[in-house]
This record gives structure tokens, sequence and C-alpha cells, in this order.
């Protein structure tokens, strides 16, 4: 049915005239009851090549990976491989067939070494010993050093990585799917990747390499789809295009660009941290050591790294969801507060948006109006002699839906049934029409569609110019650059000094994402620590 | 064609509220079947299961009677569930309450105590139920003990506490060596509401209770509170809600209610102590709370359901011969399919046909 489509497709290049392609979907469909994931979706991969897929969260992109993998069964529509048509039972059976893939998160035990990790991911025979050797092999010979006797909660995250790519290239796959891959990599760190990705193309060998970052996609890739709403948008050649043309493509439309408002001043200090150190409060946590910075009012400090170095700990020492015992480390508009409940900190002006939006941010199956009063009784003159005042509650819902543009299908939904983007816009304005003195926030437009993100990053520095001191966590350094007066990067539980935002270049900040120091002396020793 | 479990985005409210109707049809279904394998006229069994309590007084009164310690002791556990603790032990801080109440009522006993023996009963039996449900629940915040166990080994300990006053210090010395105390003066008795009749003023503080708990869950911060830290516990903390006092506070109540429901129990309807006072009223009160859907309104429909189903039982025994225990097997079904039901709040149903159209492209 869908044949008539596919043959109108121009090949990219026109390289490929005559081969048949490695794998091919023709019609992909999947369906979640009503909801149409990837709707009819004609994608063509070829050996040496290496195939962006572009896309907006739920654009379809995961659905189409996973239909590949075999981790789910497409509703309608085919999937060929090497010109013959395949039904995947499952991913042992892709990975038979020589389909690979690397997930963005990674399936590793962490009290086991690399080599029982690889181990038990390989459906091999092999003996344990000759497994470890070709493990070296390979590691060695694609430059992805790795110990196979580390235990996995002694890496850092790149080379948990490498752990995952290592044992999915130990299979030799003719095809391999990377989700994301740079997400968690530090600059230097994606450099590293980018040649060993290059090198699997000169063998032959086809990458399918999720992605939204475009940049990257015009430098690495030969040719990219893009999705957007479950449906293919187009086929072309990146390094072709511009990164803006390719963000109309995911998006479908333009972006509204974010404006710092002029006139910003720097204030008093609202959010002081005082040589803060705590101890992991469960197995393999990240210890956070003598951490120090001063936040003032009119500024947003930015805090990069690379995934598990600390935000998350930090983030429930600043909030109060773990106390310090001494007062003196964390100082909320003038007092002591380390020792201060969440709900104390709330009172005197702070305010908190966490990672997680469905699970931290807000309780997944209450209505929006409860995940309002979630934290609003704390200060927002919600709750009268221990008695809800529910009317205050959905006006703060209607405030922020109308401020921050919520999409929603009703006036008080559930949490858990808005979009990422929604959900996130909706808890990032329950915060900030707290009016709040200090808002720390961490991952801000993790996952989120390019439309919301925009309206958050306005919001954040929006405040700012309000008066409001913002600490802002992320791994993505676009994001930073955007809003941040000044960047900062954890790195196994230490904060760097901050650099200013002129200063902070993406390989300055990849260095210390890395670890290294920017002083030469001190890099020395670290080196020798 | 295959029959999966979708989940639905938002949590269906019709269904909701008929999950328990359809868990008590699926109950009949199946205790029809049960009674045919008997050897008794179904219809005839369920006749006299639900149909001829309701249809005189004493009955009738019979049933708001038994529904009462159901009723009490729901609401308190449904605080604990919906908190995510999981008090079991009630029948034991039932019991607890009806030991501590009883020995105001015995050490009183034949003094000219004046009208304050009643509500010190009533309030010291409350405060025992609260503190016996304290001992689970501060192993559980202190050492991590699972409350399940705890709570539940309670019961026994409870049952055995009992059965060693009314056979030793407390018996009563003119009741031919029964296990059992005297029966209590009139200042130390629940007083009937209707004179001759069986309901008693109990029914009336069960019924404020319910009221009280609605209120709780719906109106304030401390039932929001309950709601969330169950609901989600880590967006609870991040709230500023502390799981551990809430764990605390829910077995508090539910004790105190399940020990008032207890001296109740003793001072109204049995009149004295003695082994045997409770059917498994702590434990029948678990399945009250789950029919109830954890809401008050709910539990006070479901215990008068389930305090039906003694009565019918009583009833069908005289009636048909069919064993007592048949209530207790109605009871398990029950709870049975009431859990089974929730889970299409969630998710629904669907027929599946997979790949219609390439199947038969290929084959």
């Amino acid at each position: 049915m869908q044949a008539h489509q596919r043959m109108l497709d121009p090949t990219p290049n026109g390289l490929h005239s005559g081969e048949s392609p490695l794998l091919q979907t023709l019609g992909l469909t999947k369906r979640y009851g009503d909801f149409l994931a990837n709707d009819s979706i004609d994608i063509d991969i070829w050996p040496k090549e290496i195939h962006a897929l572009l896309g907006e969260n739920g654009a379809g992109k995961s659905t189409l990976v996973k239909a590949i993998y075999g981790l789910i069964q497409p509703s309608a529509g085919e999937i060929r491989w090497q010109g013959e048509r395949i039904a995947l039972s499952g991913p042992s059976e892709a990975r038979t067939r020589g389909i690979g893939m690397v997930f963005q998160h990674f399936s590793l035990f962490d009290n086991l070494t690399v080599a029982e990790n690889v181990a038990l991911g390989l459906d091999g025979k092999e003996s344990f010993k000759d497994m470890s050797a070709r493990l070296e092999q390979v590691s060695k010979t694609y430059g992805l050093p790795l110990d196979p006797r580390r235990e996995v909660w002694q890496l850092s995250v790149g080379e948990r990585q490498r752990i995952e790519i290592v044992r999915a290239l130990m299979q030799d796959p003719k095809f391999l799917i990377l989700d994301e891959p740079t997400a968690v990599l530090t600059p230097q760190e994606a450099d590293q990747l980018f040649i060993v990705l290059e090198r699997l193309k000169a063998e032959g060998r086809a990458i399918l390499y999720i992605s939204h970052k475009l940049e990257e996609v015009k430098r690495l890739c030969d040719t990219a789809t893009i999705l957007r709403g479950g449906k293919k948008v187009d086929t072309c050649n990146p390094r072709l295009e511009t990164a803006p043309s390719l963000a109309r493509m995911m998006v479908g439309g333009e972006i509204k660009e974010v404006k710092a408002p002029a006139g910003r001043q720097t204030t008093v200090p609202r959010l002081v941290v005082n040589d803060l150190s705590l101890a992991p409060s469960e197995a393999h946590g990240v210890r956070l050591e003598h951490i120090s910075f001063e936040l003032k009012g009119g500024e947003i400090l930015g805090i990069a790294g690379v995934a598990g170095n600390g935000q998350d700990e930090l983030f429930a020492a600043l909030s109060g969801e773990r106390l310090s015992r001494d007062p003196g480390t964390v100082v909320i508009e003038g007092i002591a507060a380390g020792h201060l409940s969440i709900t104390q900190r709330r009172k005197l002006g702070a305010a908190f948006v966490p990672e997680e939006r469905l699970g931290h941010g807000t309780a997944p199956r209450m209505k929006l109006s409860e995940n309002a009063l979630l934290t609003g009784h704390a200060a927002s003159g919600m709750v009268h002699h221990g008695f809800i005042d529910t009317a205050a509650t959905l006006k703060t819902v209607d405030r922020a839906t109308e401020t921050f543009d919520v999409r929603k299908a009703k006036r008080d939904p559930e949490a858990a049934s808005l979009s990422g983007g929604n959900l996130q816009k909706f808890i990032v304005g329950r915060e900030i029409l707290r009016n709040p003195a200090v808002l720390v926030v961490s991952q801000p437009t993790w996952g989120v569609d390019a439309g919301a993100a925009a309206v958050i990053r306005q919001a954040l520095l929006d405040l700012a110019t309000a008066g409001a001191a913002v600490l802002v966590t992320s791994q993505d350094l676009d994001e930073l650059a955007e809003i941040a007066d000044r960047i900062a990067v954890m790195f196994h539980g230490r904060l760097s000094a901050p650099l200013a935002r002129s200063e902070a270049t993406r390989e300055k900040l990849g260095l210390l994402m890395g670890g290294s120091s920017l002083e030469p002396k001190e890099a020395a020793h670290a080196v020798g620590a | 064609m295959q029959l999966v479990l979708e989940k639905r985005a938002e949590r269906s409210g019709t269904i909701a509220l008929v999950s328990p109707l359809i868990a008590i049809g699926l109950t009949i279904v199946t205790m029809v079947i049960l009674f045919a394998i008997l050897g008794k006229n179904p219809l005839l069994a369920l006749h006299a299961y639900f149909i001829a309590p309701l249809t005189d007084s004493y009955s009738l009164q019979e049933i708001a009677v038994k529904a009462t310690p159901l009723v009490m002791i729901a609401i308190g556990l449904s605080l604990c569930y919906l908190a995510n603790a999981w008090n079991i032990g009630a029948e034991g801080q039932f019991l607890i309450g009806a030991v501590a109440g009883s020995w105001i009522a015995v050490k009183t006993q034949g003094t000219d105590a004046g009208a304050w023996v009643l509500p010190a009963m009533l309030v010291l039996a409350a405060a025992a139920g609260a503190l016996y449900a304290l001992i689970p629940a501060i192993c559980k915040v202190k050492f991590g003990a699972s409350e399940i166990l705890t709570s539940l080994m309670l019961v026994y300990v409870a049952d055995l506490f009992l059965d060693y006053l009314v056979r030793g210090p407390w018996r009563d010395p003119h009741g031919f060596n029964f296990p059992t105390t005297a029966e209590f003066d009139p200042v130390a008795t629940v007083p009937l509401l209707i004179e001759g009749g069986r309901l008693h003023l109990g029914s009336i503080i069960a019924l404020l209770v319910v009221a009280a708990a609605a209120i709780l869950l719906g109106r304030t911060i401390k039932g929001f509170e309950i709601r969330v830290v169950g609901a989600a516990p880590r967006a609870a903390r991040f709230g500023g809600f502390n799981a551990n006092q809430l764990i605390i506070l829910t077995f508090a109540v539910s004790g105190a209610l399940a020990g008032l429901a207890g001296i109740i129990e003793v001072a109204g309807p049995v009149g004295h102590l003695q082994p045997g006072i409770s059917p498994g009223y702590g434990f029948t009160a678990i399945i009250v709370a789950f029919l109830g859907r954890l809401n008050p309104l709910g539990i006070l429909i479901a215990g008068l359901f389930l305090a039906l189903t003694f009565i019918g039982g009583e009833q069908a025994q005289i009636a048909m011969k069919i064993p007592l225990d048949v209530t207790k097997v109605f009871q398990g079904i029950l709870l049975f399919y009431v859990l089974a039901c929730d889970s299409l709040i969630l998710y629904r149903f669907k027929l599946v046909f997979p790949n219609r159209q390439v199947a038969s492209g290929t084959h």
C-alpha cells in the first residue's frame, strides 16, 4: 500500500543506486490505543552511513528504534534487513542478525566488574576468560580504554558508556543504534566518540544516531531523517542544511528566541553556600566536598557537569530534602538555613524545581490543584487553620496555565496526563508565581519540546530580572550559555570556581567536566591524586 | 487475537465507583457455584444471605450493631493504607482496647462509681489501642521491621492476654467457672438508643468517625499529607512531609479507633469481657476498607454490606445448615475480587489483533 510512496523517495546523494539498503522500514506504524506513535515511516539505512534520526521528544524516535531492535512489535508495516523481510521476536534475535544498540540509560550492575557486566549481556557460550581477552582486544582496537576488572560503580558516566559500546561491538554488528550518546559526555569525550564512530563507518558498518544536537549531526552524519508527531517529515543531507533549517523541520515552525531583558542588575547575595560537605546517603552515592558559592539577586548561576557528579546531592542539600549539621552551610536571604526543612526554606522565600517531573516534582496521579498545594502549602495562603482553600489552589493552576501557556484537556487534570513540556511549564510556573527570592532548578528543559523550553528559559531570565537569584543545574551547555551569567562545573562532588559567561568556552567547560583543572600546576596535582 | 491490559491516560472515576460493584457481582457468581457444589439451592442460599436479614427490624438493628466496629476499625485502617502503612493488626488493637476499658469496669464493679466510668473506659481503650499499634509503627520507623508481620503477630499476643485475664484474675467468682468477667454495671455499659432494641450509642460514634474522616481527608492539609505520602513518597518529601511521622500518626489513630471499637463491643452488645468477643472484626475491616475504596463514605456502605454477610451467614446456617465458615470464604473471595477489579481503574482491557493486514499479505 505504501510502496508507491517509497519509489518516489529520492535516494540521498544518489550514491546507492543499484544496491539494496542494509535496513529498511516500509510504512512502519505503531499504535498505542488511539495514539499513533509511528505513522507509516519509511527509512533506508545503507552500509557505510551515519544516519541521524532527529526529532523532538515525543516525535516517535524511540518507538521507531525499539521496533527496529525488536523490543516492540509494529502494528503495521514491515522491516527489511538486507533486502529480506524480517519479524524480530526480540532484541536477542536482532543482535544475532547483526543489529546492536546502545541505550541512553545504561543497564549495568554497579557492583559487578566491567567484564562481568559484558558477560551478562552477551548471548554467546565462550568462556569467561576468552570473553575477557576479547573484551580487552576490542576496547584497544577501537580506542575505548576499559579495565575489565574494575567495578562499574567506580567508573565515570563516559566509561560506563564505553562498556555499552564495547559490549555491542563484541557482537560485531553490521548496524549500530546509538540513543543520544553525547547527552552524558563532555565535549572532549564526545569528540573521541566521533572518532570511534567514523572508524566504524569506515569498516562498512551503518550507524543510526539519535540526537537533537544539530551541530553535532551536521558534523558527523551523512543522512538525517526528521520525525515530527510520529510522521517522517523529510530525509536530507544535514551538511547541506543549517541548524535553524533542521530545527524548523523538527519543530514545524519558528522557535521563539529567548531574550535577556535589559537593565538586569545584581543586588545583595540571596543564596550563599559556605564550605558545604555532605556524606552520600546511599551506597555509591557522591560525597559533596567543600562547596562554596555566592549568588546575588538578579543573577543566574549555571552549574554544568556530567550527570552523577553530585548535582542531585547538591539539589537535596539546597532544598532541605537532606539536612546539614552546620546551619551556616546554606544561607538563604541572610538566614542560616542548613538545618531547616524544605518547608521552612520555602518560607524564607526559596523555591525548588527538581529534575524528575513525575514522582518528585509532582505526584503523578494527583490533580494539578493538589500539586499546586504540594509546594504551595508552605507559604502561599492555600491553607487556613489546617483547612485547604481549594479556590486558592485552583487559582494557582489557572494563573500558571495562563502565564506559561500550559496546554491540558480540562481545567484540573492529573499531572501524569500532561505532556512533559506542559507539565514542566506548570511546575516552573507554580514556583515562579510564588515570587521566590531564590529559585533552585535542576535540568529545567530536560526532555521538553523546543517551544516549552523557550518559554521556561525566558521565565527564568525574567525572574532574575525581577531581582531573584536563580541557580540552574543543566547538562545542556547551550542552555547555560543562553541564560547563565556565570557557569561553574561539578565534578566528583566538587564545584569549580564560576567562570563569567564570556570566559566559559566549551573547551574550558569540557576540561572541567572531565575533572581537569584550568590551572596547569593544579592539573599536575590532580593527575597524581 | 490477544487480550491486553492497556494503561489509561487518567484514572477512571466511573470505574473507581463501579469496581466494588463488579467485585460483589463476581463474588456472588462464585458463591452460586460454591452453593451448587455444596448441594444447596443457590437461590435460596442467596435469599438467606442477602434478602432475609433485610426484612425484619431485629436483623436490621443487628446489621447496624455488627457494622459499628467494622466501620470504626476500617476508617482507621484506611488512613494507614492511604499513607502506605500496612496495619494488619487491628484485631489485636481491638482486643487490647477491650481489655483496657474492661479494667475500669472490673475495678469499679459493685462500687458507687458515677457516670464518669463509661467515658473513662472509652478514653482508656482508645489510648491502649493507640499504644499497642505504636509498637509495630516504632519498630518500622526505628529498625525497618516489616509492620505487616509485627502488627499481625501482636494479634495473637493480645488474644492470649485477654484469655489469661478472663480465666485468671478477672474471672467472675459466681460465673460457674466460665472464662468471663461478671456482667458490667449499668454505668459501665454503652446505652441503647431504643429501649428493648439492639442499637446502641456506638453506632452514633461510628457515624461521627466517618464524618470526621471525610473532613480530614477531603478538606485538611493533614489529609492531603496522608494521601500524597502514600501516592508519591518522593514528591511528598519534596512537599515537606515526613513519611515516618505519618506512619506513627496513622498507626496511633487506627489503633485508637480499633481500641474504641473493642470497648464499645464489650460494654455494648456483649456486656462483659470473654474470649471470642470478635468474630474477626479486625480482619474483616481490612476487606471493608478496600471494598469502600479507602473512602469514608464507601467504608460506611461496605461496612453495612459485610455486616449483612455476618447476619446472613447465621441465618443461612439456621435455615439451610450452610456452615458458618462459608461467610469467611465469601469475605475472602470478595477481597480477592476487589483488589483484582482495582486494576481496571488504571488499566482497561483491550482485544488486539496483531498485524492483521500484514499477516494476510504474506501467508
